[in-house]
């Protein structure tokens, strides 16, 4: 019933029909070794080849191709750079796949407004390198920065290693220009930080693509820190790092950044990028401190002497940007650096109250020697946000299924504990399973009378976040 | 008809049951919460008061949403910590279900983000008479649509919240506060630019249409005089500075919170707002004798209207600026002033939240 109601060949021929006569050229794409490329995003367990693939060059090319995909019933994804780990711009078999990097402008900054105002396909760090001249940044930093687009981060509220300070995707966003899924063009939230009436920006972001396509997205922009003073402190063991984290919190310190790496992550990182991590240690501890210098040289002091209470075996600081970044390039090469340690992995993105990290990472431990698995761990230590990396060998029978086992007991974990089965990763394809076991029916009803209200056909996105099956998808 | 509610179940067999139905909390900004014509039904969630949770090691908590801002800063003040948007007219009553429908934030918010900023999770009774739950009692969650964010301005019109987990801060243990004369209105705007542009990490700055500016340093008190020795000598030319004595300042920054400036005869209209905004909002409110102050930096316009002067300026000042605005007392006003966003996605998502129209329009 599904596969006739938005999949049925004639539909496909229509679209494919209607698209032609865009005038898009080649930049749609119809033959099978120019769809491989686009048949997986960074969660590469999944691959399906879609119908075609639309290279956008204008928002009007996005919101026809929308209304031809609404007109015949056919299902779409819009794709920024791939990095989704969650399986989130993985394309549909039969459906079209609106790719968004070449609606990739920086329409204006107002510097007097701190903001600016974006095509979907502008790369994060762009945005923050365009308002360098003005003193000024885009604040939220996922990891994968350098390539993936304010569109994607806008789908899947993003994140960052600095959100403990700074906030989401979502916490940055003022307003948009956005596509529903049947094609009518809607403006959400403005230009202002303070929202009158329900805030429709806020709902937008972290849908996963469900309500639709943004075109085009205004941002907040920050001053650059004056100052900023990073602290690496050595461990000799993950609970003591962790110790130290709820002693800084507990101090009224507020960093800018609190992560951990365990030795199997610190491992990768010195087997790929080098970072020169001290070498030997159990478990890491990033700080990071950021403002006035006046402020930063007194948070400096207090928490020079935190961490030395709390036995670190050694502490190294600096407050020069190119040592900095050597630290960053270590803990944000992190996931690619595990595929030094083994040929597969799987990144879990759950949350835990942050006291509970301890008992969090203890557990994971067992589990993993359960599942006889190995686990890196990486994580935000500041919010509770747990990114255990799980190795595998994806040639030996059965190991993909028991690290999926595996990461689903960890979320399960997480869930018991009182937190969420993700921090910013979003649910995608890999966790809609799971969203039901964090949220309650009714819950989840709602959830499904919201998306079958914006988008009644289901086109947007189908078959991320809502879990399949059960008329969800 | 007021329906008190001590309990959800009341609320939600109140929702199966009746239509035109509008939530109240302290009352503290009757023109959302005072029923516009007959045949309103009231739901009075005051009742519904207290913590749920809250660990201040995790700093996070949870309360109902009946639940007086005045406690759950008491309580949050005990342990050091404080919701640093300084909800408004937490004086006069305001309760946490109030603040997140209302969307007010106070001076604090130039820092460290307003109540949107700090909402994680929230539990409402939504049309269909169901309790549902969003978000969650983490501080970074991206599971699920986005509904506490959501709810924050919804003024009652999609649910009737009941309950509310927030992320909270540590309370700075000093603060400074200067009064700035910049010399007429325009110049305080080119000030406050500036100011939020520097290095100075202002926790509040208000600008007074007169051309004066309230501006505040918050954190620890050691480096206090040297943030306030080098940020003095690089104000704006032709500025003058004063700094206030404690107990002036608190006295300042609690006017500002409880918008206790507002005069007689005028009606609290919260209308959003850009530095580029300023001047021409406070034309039009200038022409109809009221007063305003400018909050934020310059992001949020707290304006008193003449109780007996219509709205249609403002209303147009707003729209030429795409801006839009909320009456929050005087005469009941549903209706938002100005701009008006969301337009398709919003009648959608009110239709599946409200599918029966039980909440007022």
């Amino acid at each position: 019933m599904e596969e006739e109601r938005v999949g049925a060949p004639e539909g496909r021929d229509r679209v494919l029909a209607d698209l032609r006569a865009l005038g898009l050229g080649e930049r749609l794409l119809t033959a099978p070794a120019e769809l491989a490329v686009f048949s997986s995003d960074a969660l590469t367990a999944f691959r399906q080849r879609p119908l075609a693939v639309v290279l956008a060059d204008t928002a009007e090319e996005v919101v026809a191709t929308v209304r031809a995909c609404h007109r015949h019933g056919v299902p779409f994804v819009a794709r920024g750079s791939g990095t989704s780990l969650s399986g989130g711009s993985l394309p549909l078999e039969g459906g079209v796949l609106i790719a968004l990097n070449r609606l990739n402008r920086i329409l204006r900054i107002d510097p007097r407004a701190r903001l600016a105002v974006v095509q979907p396909g502008v790369v994060n760090l762009e945005v923050s390198r365009a308002a360098a001249r003005y003193g000024l940044q885009y604040a939220p930093d996922p990891s994968s920065e350098s390539v993936c687009t304010i569109g994607g981060n806008v789908a899947f509220n993003s994140g960052g290693a600095h959100c403990l300070r700074h906030g989401m995707t979502a916490n940055h966003v003022l307003g948009m220009r956005v596509v529903l899924p049947d094609g009518e063009v809607v403006d959400l939230g403005g230009e202002s930080l303070e929202p009158v009436g329900p805030d429709w920006t806020g709902l937008f972001c972290g849908s996963e693509g469900l309500f639709g396509i943004a075109l085009e997205v205004t941002v907040r922009l920050v001053p650059v820190p004056e100052a900023v003073h990073t602290a690496l402190a050595v461990y000799d063991s993950l609970e003591a790092a962790g110790d130290a984290v709820s002693r800084i919190v507990a101090s009224g310190l507020l960093p800018v950044a609190l992560e951990i790496m365990d030795a199997l992550a610190i491992e990768a990182a010195e087997a790929s990028v080098k970072p020169g991590y001290p070498p030997g240690a159990a478990a890491l501890l990033i700080v990071e401190l950021e403002g006035g210098r006046e402020t930063v040289a007194a948070d400096a002091a207090r928490l020079a002497a935190l961490l030395r209470d709390s036995g670190a075996a050694h502490v190294r600081t600096t407050e020069d940007p190119g040592e900095r970044a050597l630290i960053w390039k270590g803990r944000k090469a992190a996931f690619s650096a595990v595929g030094w340690l083994a040929p597969d992995y799987l990144v879990q993105d759950g949350v835990v109250p942050r006291t509970r990290l301890g008992e969090a990472l203890a557990e994971i431990e067992r589990l993993a020697g359960a599942a006889g698995l190995r686990v890196a761990n990486v994580f935000h230590a500041g919010d509770g946000n747990l990114h255990p990396l799980i190795l595998f060998d994806g040639r030996e029978p059965g190991a993909l299924e028991r690290a999926e086992a595996l990461a689903g007991d960890i979320l399960r974990l997480c869930i018991r504990l009182g937190g969420s089965i993700t921090g910013e990763h979003g649910v995608g394809v890999e966790k809609r399973a799971h969203l039901p076991e964090m949220f309650g029916p009714d819950d989840m009803e709602l959830m499904g009378r919201l998306r079958d209200a914006v988008d009644p056909a289901r086109l947007a996105n189908r078959g991320k976040m809502l879990p399949v099956g059960d008329g969800w998808s | 008809m007021t329906l008190a509610a001590g309990h959800v179940d009341e609320i939600r067999e109140l929702v199966r049951s009746s239509t035109g139905l509008l939530p109240r909390g302290g009352g503290s900004k009757p023109a959302l919460s005072a029923p516009p014509h007959d045949g309103v039904v009231t739901v009075d969630v005051s009742g519904l008061r207290g913590i749920v949770a809250y660990d201040p090691a995790e700093l996070t908590l949870t309360a109902r949403a009946g639940t007086p801002v005045a406690e759950l800063d008491a309580a949050l003040a005990e342990h050091g910590q404080h919701l640093p948007f300084d909800p408004p007219l937490a004086r006069a009553g305001a309760t946490l279900g109030g603040v997140v429908a209302a969307a007010t934030s106070g001076p604090g918010a130039l820092r460290s983000g307003g109540v949107r900023d700090f909402v994680i999770g929230v539990r409402i009774v939504d049309g269909t008479g169901r309790l549902v739950s969003g978000g969650g009692r983490v501080v970074k969650n991206a599971a699920g649509f986005d509904l506490p964010k959501l709810m924050v301005g919804s003024r009652g019109r999609l649910g009737v919240i009941v309950e509310v987990s927030l992320k909270v801060f540590p309370r700075p243990r000093a603060a400074a506060t200067l009064e700035i004369a910049a010399g007429g209105l325009d110049a305080a705007v080119a000030a406050a630019t500036e100011l939020s542009a520097g290095p100075w990490e202002l926790d509040a700055l208000e600008l007074h249409p007169d051309g004066r500016l309230l501006a505040r340093l918050a954190g620890d008190p050691e480096p206090m005089e040297a943030r306030l020795a080098r940020l003095v000598p690089a104000l704006p030319a032709g500025a003058t500075a004063r700094r206030l004595a404690a107990g002036e300042a608190d006295a300042r920054w609690r006017e500002a919170a409880d918008l206790a400036w507002r005069p007689g005869g005028t009606r609290l209209v919260r209308a959003a707002c850009t530095p580029a905004a300023i001047a021409p909002l406070w034309a039009a409110v200038a022409a109809a004798g009221g007063d305003a102050r400018f909050g934020r930096g310059g992001a949020v316009a707290w304006i008193a209207w003449p109780d007996d002067a219509p709205l249609d300026p403002l209303d147009a000042a707003l729209r030429e600026h795409g801006l839009a605005a909320c009456a929050l007392t005087g005469a009941p006003a549903p209706d938002l002033l100005g701009a008006v966003r969301g337009g398709a996605f919003a009648q959608r998502v009110r239709a599946a939240l409200d599918p029966d129209r039980r909440f007022l329009d």
